[in-house]
């Protein structure tokens, strides 16, 4: 398995690699803070997993990276510029985010949905080419939507919806991917196929991943780096076998618990205790 | 699998079914809006002809093309052609404003005459006729400036660091009560021949169409029907949600508020000529949007719904009602309207897209 320290060396880099911080960035609403001077370099290349608790700040700090939300105080770069001053379809064809709950206008067909996702490509001359029909082409292949192309939105189950969001945030072709819980709602068969395909994405493209995700257990699995939060803050940060101890998942959560290795690949295995159970 | 390899891409998909579902979704379109063409066309003729003096095709094609005898000329230049031209006109500015409020707040309800702009337009026009006794040009001003000023007022209470669709909505119904209130206000304290003026403008006439007048809306049409063509694809990305299209690259709120201020215009505008035509913004967009079924913007077919409705209700209220009483327009198409929006509140909850 390898080490989270020559992830740079060990997947094949990108033909442009661009690297997202966040430095001391507050974000919140209406005067309420919920993301608190917080610093994180997004590592390029890697996937990157943000756990925490109900209201840590997890999506919010997701909607900030992806200048969704204006900082209240702080900066986010891409690649050392101010992100907050950059032309949004520039930005918008290096970081794409997929929000938890994207909405499907009534009756659209799955293949225009993914062809929107080319839009921050196209401009005033440039309009439908056929490298946008081949990227989007593409995107549904490695979501395997392809063949649901003639489809409605509303014909679908959920992993298929879902995949075809995940077809559109690739037809935006982003070099780094923001994802707001993209296992909600499916279940478990469907939560591992997606996240399969974000890893593939990751391995094959060299895509940079930053997901936010509920289940420890799939989140330590595939993360490269895992980011702890407990109250707007960052309270651990690094290789999912680092961070991921008894103690932290006490404070992020607190739950006590054991933490085992996983019996399939060795990455930390999160068992709670509860009231009921065990001798601890 | 080594490095090297990882870096070359996936073999090319074939982009077949996509071209293919695109010319499925172009042809049903574009079959919808010839259907709906020739419908007009079909109307437009009829309430040329038709009359108490009827002419017949051969008559019409006749007087069209410059051959007409004078009374021919004067019935179809000076009376039944402005007339339609008019309808014609009001009909895509009122339908094309509903469809890009309703986009763009992404909700069915957000309709011009629903959340009071109309109803703005209408209260300002009343003050303008009773209270300052101002002549037919001055009103149409009055009311295009309240359809303005009752917007501006609904998006800055709406404001929350941005607007959504379902605030801006309840704050608007909520203006349109107001605006019914200060409307009582006025006509109880008229006189009632003033009084009855003012409620022919109420409800909403195509009658009494001069050639100026359509020139005027024509201009006004010429440049705000392009800017809406420009917006267009930012349209599209805001119909997935505000973070989408954020992270697509458009800068939703400003977007927003540009196609809002082109909505008001048109609105505006149309209630300005021929006063607050009931229930065609409305019901105009989620008609086109049904027919075609795509998720697509449907402009093109919403506004020759909005043109259909306009002329059909003229054409029944000036012809196909018993007795001599000739009708505004308005009657029919709140008419039409009303029974709409009971359907719609009884089903909306129910598909969960209240919000």
């Amino acid at each position: 398995m390898p080490q989270p320290t020559d992830q740079s060396t060990a997947v094949a880099p990108a033909a442009a690699r661009h690297a997202l911080t966040a430095t001391g960035l507050s974000l919140g609403y209406d005067g309420i803070r919920i993301v608190d001077n917080l610093d994180l370099a997004i590592e390029p290349g890697a996937i990157t997993v943000i756990v925490g608790a109900n209201a840590s700040g997890k999506s919010t700090l997701l909607r900030g990276l992806a200048r969704l939300l204006p900082p209240q105080a702080g900066t986010v770069t891409l690649d050392g510029r101010d992100i907050a001053g950059l032309p949004s379809r520039q930005v918008a064809t290096i970081v794409g985010l997929l929000p938890q709950q994207p909405i499907a206008p009534e009756g659209i067909g799955v293949a225009d949905l993914v062809g929107r996702g080319r839009y921050p490509h196209q401009g005033w001359f440039r309009h439908w080419s056929s490298t946008d029909d081949a990227i989007v082409a593409e995107a549904m292949a490695a979501t395997q939507t392809l063949e649901l192309a003639s489809r409605r939105m509303e014909e679908l189950s959920g992993g298929q919806r879902q995949r075809v969001w995940i077809a559109m945030a690739l037809a935006q072709k982003p070099d780094i991917l923001l994802l707001d819980e993209p296992t909600t709602f499916l279940d478990v068969t469907h939560q591992v196929e997606v996240l399969d395909l974000l890893h593939e994405q990751n391995h094959d493209q060299g895509t940079t991943v930053v997901m936010v995700l509920h289940d420890l257990n799939l989140a330590a699995r595939y993360a490269d780096r895992l980011v702890v939060m407990r109250q707007g803050k960052i309270i651990a940060e690094g290789p999912p076998a680092q961070v991921l101890t008894e103690a932290v998942v006490l404070e992020a959560f607190g739950l006590t618990a054991r933490v085992i290795p996983d019996p399939v690949c060795g990455s930390p295995m999160v068992v709670p205790i509860g009231r009921f159970h065990g001798t601890a | 699998m080594s490095a090297g390899a990882a870096s070359v891409t996936r073999p090319a998909a074939d982009a077949a079914p996509l071209t293919l579902a695109r010319t499925v979704r172009h042809r049903r379109e574009r079959r919808i809006v010839a259907a709906l063409g020739v419908l007009v066309l079909l109307v437009a003729a009829v309430s040329l002809m038709v009359g108490a003096y009827n002419l017949s095709v051969p008559d019409l094609l006749r007087t069209l093309a410059g051959q007409g005898s004078s009374s021919e000329n004067f019935i179809v230049f000076k009376l039944r052609l402005p007339r339609l031209t008019l309808a014609i006109l009001v009909g895509v500015a009122f339908a094309v404003s509903g469809a890009l409020f309703q986009t763009v707040l992404r909700n069915p309800l957000a309709s011009p005459d629903i959340i009071g702009v109309t109803g703005g337009a209408s209260a300002a026009a009343v003050f303008g006729l009773l209270v300052l006794g101002l002549g037919s040009v001055a009103t149409s001003f009055m009311a295009f400036a309240g359809a303005m000023v009752v917007a501006a007022a609904i998006y800055l209470l709406a404001w929350r660091g941005g607007v959504v669709g379902y605030r801006f909505v309840l704050i608007g119904v909520g203006v349109a009560f107001m605006v019914q209130g200060l409307l009582g206000y006025l006509l109880s304290r008229a006189d009632l021949r003033n009084a009855q003026d003012a409620l022919t403008w109420l409800v909403g006439s195509v009658s009494g169409a001069r050639w100026p007048e359509i020139a005027v809306l024509a201009a006004f049409l010429a440049v705000l029907l392009p800017a809406i063509g420009v917006l267009a694809g930012r349209m599209r990305m805001l119909q997935l949600g505000d973070d989408t299209a954020s992270s697509l690259g458009v800068r939703a709120e400003r977007s927003r508020l540009a196609l809002l201020v082109t909505a008001v215009a048109l609105a505006a505008l149309a209630t300005a000529f021929v006063g607050p035509l009931a229930f065609i913004a409305f019901v105009s967009a989620p008609i086109a949007r049904r027919l075609v079924g795509t998720g697509s913007l449907a402009l093109v077919p919403a506004a020759l719904i909005g043109v259909l409705i306009t002329t059909v209700a003229d054409f029944t209220a000036q012809h196909l009602l018993p007795g001599s009483l000739e009708l505004p327009a308005g009657i029919i198409t709140g008419a039409i309207g009303a029974p709409y929006l009971l359907w719609l509140l009884a089903t909306q909850n129910r598909i969960g897209k209240g919000a």
